[in-house]
């Protein structure tokens, strides 16, 4: 089976690298899948999930603020911040939810605080549906 | 001559003092071994999204976005990084001289600039003096992640992209070894200098080009802010090591000096008293 090499990195260092034979993820335009040989192409990310296929297993990384880079051999996730499925901190996730749910019932939020709020959000329950790969 | 008892007074007091830099030192030392791993760590990140974005502005020469183009200057941003502590030697006051000299030769007014201070040293500084400091942040950890300094980056690109200032200017402390810094002056935004050695690739585009610099050029100029922030961090520390280092030699100096006077002043002082014994006892000849 032809494999592609994948690589995620983020500020704080490289967080993913390995030969995988088929990307999917969710850009801003839309559910997204790379096969090898892919033209190349550059598309933002959502909030969300990263599933990696390789020999018949598959590998989630949860990103958050990226963009997908596709070479012929190459595809570069670059994110702001990353974790795959077993580095994620759950309890801290699960505290972050929680600090955004309150933040979001308090009514004299502000538009851009109310958006920051519920970024943070994605954020957490993304975290979490990775961590316990429920997809 | 100072007394004997004040003489190892200071010897010891000049010891702990040595302990305390040399404690220093070792910390210091341990800190700018990961500060210095940091730094690279971002390396590969930094490499990537510079090449991404010079492919897109220079690869698709249609796109224009408001941070590639450059507008009259009214009012200009200074970064300045520092460390929230002292004791770094010349490392903060290079920095914080330099910008301080550029700002009085550029500018006549405080209308004129803006100033976002990175550390309690430059802000301390620069509120003092009434200058107009619109952005600070204290407290970076030793060894800071991007989510410590993501408001700062964001909020300092926002004013950019609001017109709070026309021009951004970053400075701090490069670093080159561990015992060389230089302070550095990069100028961030509008961003010029886009090139890359790599080979430029032209990309479909999902959704657009604009709509993909709309997002990426913010997200690129906040890196560049923290890969100056990770590079201020390893200067920082390697100042601080160096520093103490001078310091602990330093005080070994002076205690060897202060032990010859100890002695000195103790083989004196058994002189004198063998002297008066022996003048005591001619005397009752």
């Amino acid at each position: 089976m032809k494999t592609i090499k994948v690589s995620v990195v983020t500020p704080d260092g490289p967080v993913y690298d390995s030969d995988v034979e088929m990307v999917s993820t969710k850009a801003q335009s839309g559910e997204l899948g790379i096969l090898p040989g892919h033209i190349p192409m550059v598309a933002p990310l959502e909030i969300g999930a990263v599933r990696l296929k390789k020999e018949g297993k598959t590998e989630f990384v949860a990103v958050s603020g990226g963009f997908l880079e596709v070479r012929p051999d190459q595809v570069t996730i670059l994110a702001q911040s990353a974790e795959t499925a077993s580095h994620i901190d759950v309890e801290r996730a699960q505290r972050a939810k929680e600090r955004a749910e309150q933040r979001l019932h308090d009514h004299k939020l502000d538009h851009i605080d109310f958006r920051r709020a519920e970024l943070a959000m994605q954020r957490a329950i993304n975290r979490l549906a990775v961590s316990e790969r429920k997809f | 001559m100072a007394s004997l008892r004040d003489i190892k007074n200071s010897i010891n007091s000049t010891k702990k003092m040595s302990q305390i830099t040399k404690a220093m030192e070792m910390t210091s030392a341990a800190k700018w071994n990961r500060a210095v791993v940091n730094a690279k760590a971002f390396v590969p990140y930094m490499e990537k999204i510079q090449e991404v974005t010079a492919s897109i502005a220079i690869g698709s020469s249609d796109t224009s976005h408001p941070m590639l183009t450059h507008r009259p200057v009214k009012k200009t941003g200074y970064i300045v990084m520092t460390s929230d502590s002292g004791l770094a030697g010349a490392f903060n006051s290079n920095v914080i001289r330099r910008v301080f000299q550029t700002i009085q030769s550029r500018h006549q007014s405080n209308d004129e600039f803006a100033i976002i201070a990175i550390g309690r040293v430059a802000r301390d500084f620069f509120a003092k003096r009434g200058m107009n400091v619109v952005l600070e942040i204290t407290g970076i950890p030793a060894q800071p992640n991007f989510a410590d300094i993501q408001d700062v980056t964001r909020n300092t690109v926002g004013m950019f992209a609001d017109g709070t200032f026309d021009e951004l200017y970053v400075y701090y402390s490069h670093y080159l070894s561990a015992i060389s810094q230089e302070v550095t002056e990069k100028k961030l935004l509008p961003l010029s200098d886009l090139s890359t050695s790599h080979k430029l690739i032209s990309y479909e585009f999902e959704p657009s080009a604009e709509e993909i610099l709309k997002v990426l050029l913010p997200q690129y100029a906040e890196s560049l802010i923290y890969g100056a922030l990770l590079d201020s961090k390893a200067s920082e520390h390697a100042a601080r090591m160096t520093a103490m280092r001078n310091a602990t030699d330093n005080a070994k100096e002076m205690i060897k000096n202060y032990s010859l006077i100890y002695n000195r002043a103790r083989q004196a002082a058994i002189t004198q008293e063998i002297a008066e014994i022996v003048g005591g006892a001619a005397a009752l000849e």
